[in-house]
């Protein structure tokens, strides 16, 4: 019975004694490094040999003595990536790979807002995708919270809140119903970007005109021009009247001056006279003298 | 899936004729974020530009030539890369890639079609030569998460990150 339990114990330590020789044998790394923090790459044995710590985002060599702690302070390497760190002494070499991961504290986000001038009411016209970035300008592919604020002078805000994945996060919005210069702002974790987004009004909902005597002529004159949502049509929009008198077809275009279209034509008992702008038609009125 | 097929025949094609390694390429179905839908075409000639981009990569690296970057990298992308080949010049070391395989899946196609995300697992083979003597040959696995944009005749890469 002792014998057995003497090579059993035997047996285990033969098995501790291996490990701590492969431990000794073996360079320790990091798992993984936020980008910029210090590290340090311990090595056993005790000869001159040389590190080199490879990625396509960074390169480091050093000189070093095994045995000892080689110590990289922070911001020695902080490209964020795959990590080869290779250790060749003169009667060995060692491998490991570790990574370099990005801090999850945004210091930058590329913001891309679509378009910079829209018409009001357009539902999800506005687009913003936005990816974060960390001091050292890695992406930050973990999930990370982004609002996006879409106000207008009016005061009305509308707020999405997304997470992001893969280092991206997009989202849609409404233009309002009101005309005016809006702010676009996407934030995450203390910064922001901002994107000016115009409203402009859309096309004229209704045309209304009204017809009089101008000595030997008709003076055409619109009511003011509205899109559906009330906002005043920007002037130099193209306003058409047209007179059709026995079969024949008179057009004047006139652009909008502070909101009204006017306009003078041939006098004509039983000329038809109408009014329209761009896919939109106003009211007709037959002129008897 | 006929038509993913052609895309990647295509891809294969274009790497072929163009002397490019004899990585296989797996494109996976796109999982797209975004109100986007990207067209066959759009999604083949970024792969392909992407797959490129891996010889631009492979050749400044190797001759620690910064200027070789330009076809197809762009913004921190190629500043970073440029660091690198700065720090390879300084040291006196060169790096050797070759890519064995891909693995790609798009992940985002932006809402205005300014950027198109994709991960790609990769296997490739690193050397690594100090004063023109090889140091190691190493096999490495890694995701990496791509960001291109578009340019004048082709998607550059304006980020390029591995994880493993």
């Amino acid at each position: 019975m002792i014998t057995r339990w003497a090579f059993l114990l035997s047996g285990m330590g033969l098995v501790l004694m291996q490990l701590a020789f492969a431990e000794e044998r073996g360079m320790r790394l990091p798992k993984a490094v936020e980008a910029g923090d210090a590290f340090s790459i311990q090595s056993a044995g005790s000869e001159k040999a040389t590190l080199y710590i490879i990625g396509p985002e960074q390169v480091l060599k050093r000189e070093i003595q095994t045995g000892e702690t080689t110590l990289f302070p922070a911001g020695a390497l902080y490209n964020a990536g795959h990590y080869l760190a290779v250790l060749i002494g003169d009667s060995s070499t060692e491998t490991g790979s570790f990574d370099v991961v990005p801090s999850s504290k945004p210091a930058d986000l590329s913001f891309l807002a679509r378009p910079s001038r829209l018409q009001v009411g357009i539902h999800d016209g506005i687009t913003g995708a936005v990816y974060l970035f960390d001091a050292y300008h890695n992406l930050i592919v973990a999930p990370t919270s982004v609002s996006f604020e879409l106000s207008n002078p009016s005061g009305t805000v509308e707020k999405r809140i997304m997470v992001t994945r893969d280092g991206a996060a997009w989202t849609g919005m409404d233009s309002t119903a009101q005309q005016g210069i809006d702010k676009f702002v996407a934030r995450s974790g203390g910064i922001s970007s901002t994107r000016i987004v115009r409203q402009v009004p859309g096309d004229p909902c209704e045309l209304k005109m009204s017809a009089r005597q101008a000595g030997k002529q008709v003076q055409l004159a619109t009511e003011p021009v509205r899109d559906c949502n009330g906002n005043a049509v920007p002037d130099g929009t193209i306003v058409t009247f047209t007179a059709t008198y026995r079969g024949l077809q008179s057009t004047v275009d006139v652009p909008l001056k502070r909101g009204f279209a006017e306009v003078q034509m041939a006098e004509h008992s039983g000329a038809m006279f109408s009014v329209a702008s761009g896919v939109v038609l106003g009211n007709q009125i037959r002129w008897d003298k | 899936m006929l038509k993913r097929l052609l895309i990647l025949c295509a891809i294969f094609a274009v790497a072929t004729c163009s002397g490019f390694s004899q990585a296989t390429v797996r494109v996976e179905p796109a999982r797209l974020q975004g109100p986007r839908t990207l067209p066959e075409q759009t999604e083949a000639a970024a792969i392909r530009d992407y797959l490129q981009s891996w010889q631009s990569l492979r050749a400044a690296l190797e001759q620690n030539r910064s200027d070789m970057l330009d076809l197809s990298f762009v913004g921190t992308a190629k500043d970073k890369l440029a660091d690198t080949i700065q720090q390879q010049a300084a040291l006196g070391i060169c790096t050797r890639y070759q890519d064995r395989a891909h693995d790609i899946q798009i992940v985002f196609y932006s809402p205005e079609g300014l950027s198109i995300e994709l991960t790609d697992k990769v296997d490739y083979d690193v050397q690594v030569l100090d004063h023109g003597k090889v140091k190691t040959t190493q096999h490495v696995s890694a995701r990496y998460f791509i960001v291109l944009t578009p340019t004048e005749v082709r998607w550059r890469v304006r980020v390029f990150q591995a994880a493993s």
